[in-house]
């Protein structure tokens, strides 16, 4: 914030890089040490070195079903998001849908989402469609409650300002609650970044002819380890860029936020 | 920088009221005032003094038509028979700016959220009027305090209400700002029925054409200093009276 800010956050910033990747060369190295000293079969965990050989001579393969999964995600990343987004105003508005539709969101949580799979599966088939579901319904609720949390909590001196100032509720909802509860719906959108890979997953393990999941799946039941490690490390990659992409994004949206206080 | 002409000229506001609130208040079934009988002049400073707690905020937003957490049973009235609610602009100790909105979009948030045209030209001269002229694009958040302030003032100004109510706009403030902003409010609300309710008596004597003190007790009156506000602090009668007010204020004989 300070004049002289930029500087010093941009250096901390290159030092986390060289950090992260120093620790994550020691873990490298560390992995590989243990695989020689123990002399364990490649087959129960594959040497670091093994595994990158494997990503690149399955490279098309994996490729090819990395798309899949990635389209799935970012799919039902959108769409929850969306439909999260909709409703948490829907609820904000209509105290109607809050006694009707509240309740049954709440139990709803109650229902381990994993167990739907089998059923998303059932409904919705092998393709990509009911990984879609899973990852939005997933996200969904994580997004409509840290959304309908923000707009609930809007500075009461600014409604009472509104107030004052003649605004519709329909006008104040738009330009003070909406805007207000940007950084909170934020947070709700980084954790759908850090939960719609894992629905996408998932969704591919109870049954699918295409994505990481179902190619690890495919990998471990040919005792290909190593195959199932560079799967893991591409859709680890993936989550990881996701994340990062979804919190600059977040971040660019509400920049005044940070500026106040530290943000979320 | 202070006058520029093209501020809006008091002429186009309609004149203001007098405005009375008479009444009982109960909040979780005690009551907070009973009996209770304030006029506020048309045009001019009425100043309410008082500790925290005795219910000064609450009478400004009965005024205001808002939330009080109690019940009111009495009668809020204007001279001119028309609703107070509706023809009051409100500025309360913290500036309460939208953090997202820059300088113009706070003073123009008004506007918006009523739907009707925004107004640029007026409002960058009244940001210009408050001496905020070269920080028109910047965020709440680059600004101090007193600057921060100082943009809820045009904001005030922009609503250009006839009534203005004003909750201890200035006690975050310090002294040498908080004398500052005094003085820019008096000049620029002038013609304003203006309440201003504060715990501090040094700025009920400067103001206040008339101040009144509400205490556990009830409403009191203090005859107010004959020299006009904005009264210099240094003058032998602000200072005395400062005293009485101070006296009155701790419920000693004055």
């Amino acid at each position: 914030m300070s004049a002289g800010g930029a500087f010093p956050v941009e250096v901390t910033r290159l030092q986390r890089l060289r950090d992260a990747g120093l620790a994550a060369v020691v873990a490298l190295l560390l992995w590989q040490a243990v695989v020689w000293v123990t002399g364990v079969p490649p087959f129960i965990l594959p040497g670091p070195w093994r595994v990158a050989e494997s990503l690149l001579a399955n490279a098309g393969l994996i490729a090819e079903n990395a798309w899949v999964t990635i389209a799935e995600v970012m799919i039902g990343l959108l769409l929850g998001a969306a439909l999260g987004a909709a409703t948490a105003l829907h609820l904000m508005m209509s105290p109607l849908a809050r006694r009707l539709v509240l309740p049954i969101m709440v139990f709803s949580q109650a229902v381990p989402v994993f167990a739907l799979a089998p059923i998303l599966t059932l409904w919705f088939g092998y393709g990509m469609a009911s990984k879609i579901a899973m990852a939005l319904l997933i996200i969904y609720f994580p997004v409509v409650s840290t959304f309908y949390d923000g707009l609930r909590r809007t500075d009461p001196g600014l409604l009472d300002l509104a107030r004052t100032m003649g605004a519709p509720p329909s006008r104040t909802l738009l330009f003070l609650r909406l805007p207000a509860a940007l950084p909170a719906f934020g947070s709700g959108l980084r954790l759908a970044a850090v939960y719609a890979p894992i629905g996408a997953v998932i969704g591919e393990w109870v049954g699918a002819s295409k994505g990481l999941g179902y190619l690890m799946l495919l990998a471990n039941g040919r005792a290909k380890t190593d195959l199932m490690f560079a799967s893991l490390f591409v859709l680890a990659l993936f989550a990881v860029v996701l994340y990062a992409a979804v919190s600059a994004f977040t971040r660019r949206m509400t920049r005044w936020a940070s500026e106040t206080t530290d943000g979320t | 920088m202070a006058e520029t002409p093209a501020s809006a000229p008091g002429s186009a506001l309609a004149p203001a009221p007098a405005l009375r609130l008479s009444g009982d208040f109960r909040h979780a079934g005690r009551p907070l005032f009973s009996g209770l009988d304030l006029p506020v002049e048309a045009g001019r400073w009425t100043c309410l003094l008082g500790p925290s707690g005795v219910g000064k905020s609450t009478i400004l937003r009965l005024f205001a038509d808002l939330d009080t957490g109690g019940t009111f049973d009495g009668e809020i009235s204007a001279s001119d028979g028309a609703r107070v609610a509706g023809r009051v602009a409100f500025m309360a100790q913290t500036d309460l700016l939208a953090p997202w909105l820059d300088v113009m979009g706070n003073v123009t948030l008004g506007s918006r959220l009523r739907g009707e045209r925004v107004d640029r030209a007026r409002a960058r001269d009244l940001i210009a009027r408050v001496g905020l002229a070269d920080h028109v694009e910047k965020a709440p958040a680059r600004l101090s305090g007193g600057m921060r302030q100082r943009v809820a003032l045009a904001r005030v100004l922009m609503e250009d209400r006839p009534i203005v109510l004003l909750d201890e706009p200035f006690a975050a403030l310090d002294a040498r700002t908080r004398a500052e902003m005094q003085d820019l409010a008096f000049d620029t609300l002038k013609d304003r029925t203006v309440l201003l309710v504060t715990h501090d008596p040094a700025e009920a004597v400067r103001l206040g054409h008339r101040i009144f003190i509400l205490a556990e007790t009830g409403l009191s009156e203090v005859e107010a200093p004959a020299l006009e506000p904005v009264r210099p602090v240094e003058a032998r009668e602000t200072m005395d009276m400062q005293v009485r007010l101070f006296r009155a204020l701790r419920g000693e004989p004055a």
